[in-house]
């Protein structure tokens, strides 16, 4: 048994030998131009793998992302159903600056509100003027901003000054300007941008105010919202209390979430408040999205996967099958279909080997810096290309793996025929 | 050493079948350079195949050093065209993207010998036949009959019992012809036992005996006063 095991482990060695002797060869010296492409061949395919599901990834990721530091923050404490506000809202707010752990958080008050321009120039009663359906939001701009960094998306105009009571940041969803989009579902202003006199009505309060900027995020639930002072909205309100709509928490550790979220539950918030993590307060319609994309790019991937090991199939019979004759000559002399076999799975490794590796040079010294600092612009979040180093490292292992088989199956094709009708090419 | 018993080998096209070799049988004994001839078609090559195990006989027997060949395996076949016998084809058939040595190197290194070895033997080899200064040539930068020598270098390398050679001078000018010639009469003046097919009388002339084939039988098998060569033990 051990004669028999080691004679079996010689003659693997030597089957593996000969054909990394063979392989070796052939690749040294078959043209240049010729493994040029096949390399080239193989790193599109296995860009095609990791880049079109990575910017899949990579949009949904950069949706998320945009919820996550311009809207939710890393835990959410929301009004509970059949609720209208936070009650107890100072207590709330006293246990979140309590709260270990905390960067900073922004309370907002919230309310239903009509912002309508256009007004002026009505000269009739009957004349129609131009109003959306918008979300006041009263906020600390300095809370806000170490929050949101909400500044930062100020397309045109400028940000919140706390003492300016008669300004307003207005969401671009609600200006046609920014957002050329007026259907019966998305109402926007025609007349309104920077500098313009705004009506808003919240109840039986009206005011008239300025657009002093006007904020852009990619976040819908921002970007369909007027933010003002919260003391101009608190003046607005038919209410005396401090009760906020939302609090927005953001943790110097965003892993944290989960351990903080009870932390609030056992001292007293959840009474009063929906208390969520970020993945849990994230809008449905990104989760679906999620869903949807990791489907789309597994799919995608699979027919990648499916490209690369025809495409490597292809090269492979072709190169064997154009070099049959010598297939029935090595045949002929002694070298076993085996060691034959494996010279032209080592060349297929060879060709996947170097296609991967200038592939993930290109993705990780080209591409992913590249989308880093030029994100695609898509309408709900800047678009980055996702490739973390052990995914990619999965896929270059699955592509090595359909590149074995695809290169052993037209080697086996080949080798199998018959010795002589090989060497005389009948 | 080599016994060809009763062999028949039948080409089937449609419903025809073609009987190309009609039971033939002879002996060839250890240290004979025997020459097959006849004209085109009449199985000298198809002969060849059954003898050096590159084929099947449809019926007969191939014995080789008093072993049956019929009852092996592809894979024993391969074994025994590995380690007992060379190879020596009409267009040399070098694999053209293996240099010299490495084309002589292939079946030592197939035989489990270390690099060394496997570089030592096939640098004797070619030595022996006049190409020691063409180690890292490549088939394509190699005249025809460079190319041949080659081919004997990698057939004799192994040291085998047997070489069989398929008309190894049909390709080559008269001058390279008659070195071919010359180093198989020299590899069995030291005790080779070579088969060529040929269909030129003028190197069959040169060995010990020669077969004439017509028409899938054997019409001649006579010892050759022409061919002065040594070491032939039995007719």
């Amino acid at each position: 048994m051990m004669r028999s095991t080691s004679s079996l482990f010689q003659s693997l060695a030597t089957t593996w030998k000969v054909g990394l002797f063979l392989a070796i060869r052939d690749i040294k010296r078959s043209n240049i131009w010729t493994t040029v492409l096949i390399i080239f061949i193989m790193m599109l395919t296995f860009l095609n793998l990791i880049v079109v599901r990575g910017i899949l990834v990579g949009l949904v990721e950069g949706s998320n992302k945009a919820y996550r530091e311009r809207y939710i923050g890393d835990l959410i404490l929301e009004t509970p159903r059949l609720k209208q506000y936070i009650e107890q809202s100072p207590f709330v707010i006293s246990i979140v600056e309590g709260m270990p752990e905390l960067r900073a958080y922004s309370a907002r008050y919230l309310t239903g509100g009509v912002l309508e321009a256009g007004y002026r120039e009505k000269i009739k009663a009957s004349d129609s003027t131009e109003s959306v359906n918008v979300i006041a939001t009263g906020i600390d701009p300095a809370h806000e901003n170490q929050t949101t960094h909400l500044e930062r998306y100020v397309v045109a105009g400028s940000y919140l000054d706390p003492n300016d009571i008669d300004g307003v940041l207005v969401g671009a969803s609600l200006l046609f300007n920014y957002t050329p989009v007026d259907t019966p579902s998305q109402r926007t202003l025609k007349g309104a941008d920077i500098g313009s006199k705004v009506r808003l009505t919240i109840g039986k309060n009206v005011r008239e105010v300025t657009i002093r900027g006007v904020i852009k995020t990619k976040v819908d639930a921002v970007d369909l919202r007027v933010f003002m002072p919260q003391q101009v909205l608190r003046s607005m309100l038919d209410r005396s209390d401090y009760s906020v709509g939302e609090i927005s928490i953001v943790l110097s550790d965003p892993s944290l979430d989960r351990v903080l979220k009870p932390y609030l539950l056992a001292n007293g918030v959840g009474q009063y408040a929906k208390v969520s993590t970020f993945d849990e307060g994230v809008p449905r319609f990104v989760k679906d999205l999620i869903v949807t994309f990791d489907v789309l790019s597994n799919i995608i991937g699979s027919i990648g996967l499916a490209v690369a090991a025809i495409t490597i199939f292809i090269v492979i019979f072709v190169n064997a099958i154009t070099r049959r004759k010598y297939i029935g000559i090595l045949k002929g002399i002694g070298v076993t279909g085996s060691s034959i076999q494996c010279s032209y799975i080592i060349q297929a490794l060879f060709y996947a080997f170097v296609g991967i590796a200038l592939g993930t040079c290109i993705v990780f010294l080209f591409l992913k810096p590249y989308f880093a600092a030029n994100p695609i612009n898509f309408p709900f979040g800047d678009g980055i290309l996702v490739a973390d180093a052990p995914d990619v490292f999965v896929r270059a292992v699955v592509l090595f793996i359909a590149t074995a088989i695809a290169g052993y199956i037209p080697a086996r094709i080949v080798v199998r025929q018959n010795t002589l009708d090989a060497i005389l090419g009948r | 050493m080599l016994e060809a018993q009763r062999i028949t080998k039948d080409f089937k096209s449609g419903e025809h079948t073609l009987r190309v070799l009609k039971e033939i049988s002879f002996r060839v004994e250890s240290g004979q350079f025997v020459s097959i001839i006849g004209r085109s078609g009449s199985g000298k090559s198809t002969l060849l195949y059954q003898l050096s195990l590159l084929d099947r006989p449809t019926s007969g027997s191939i014995v080789i050093d008093g072993k049956a060949m019929e009852g092996l395996n592809s894979e024993e076949r391969t074994q025994v065209r590995l380690f007992e016998l060379g190879y020596i084809f009409q267009d040399y058939a070098l694999v053209p993207t293996l240099s010299a040595i490495e084309n002589v190197m292939v079946p030592l290194l197939m035989q489990g010998k270390d690099n060394a070895l496997a570089v030592q033997s096939a640098t004797d080899a070619l030595t022996r036949v006049g190409l020691s200064d063409k180690l890292s040539n490549l088939p394509s930068q190699l005249s025809g009959g460079q190319q041949q020598r080659v081919s004997i270098a990698r057939a004799i390398a192994h040291k085998p019992k047997i070489i069989f050679a398929d008309e190894p001078t049909a390709n080559l000018d008269s001058e390279s012809s008659e070195m071919i010639i010359d180093v198989f009469k020299k590899l069995n003046q030291e005790g080779q036992t070579i088969v060529m097919v040929t269909h030129e009388m003028e190197y069959a002339e040169k060995t010990h005996r020669i077969i004439r084939l017509s028409d899938g039988v054997i019409i001649s098998d006579e010892m050759n006063k022409k061919g002065k060569l040594s070491n032939t033990k039995t007719a």
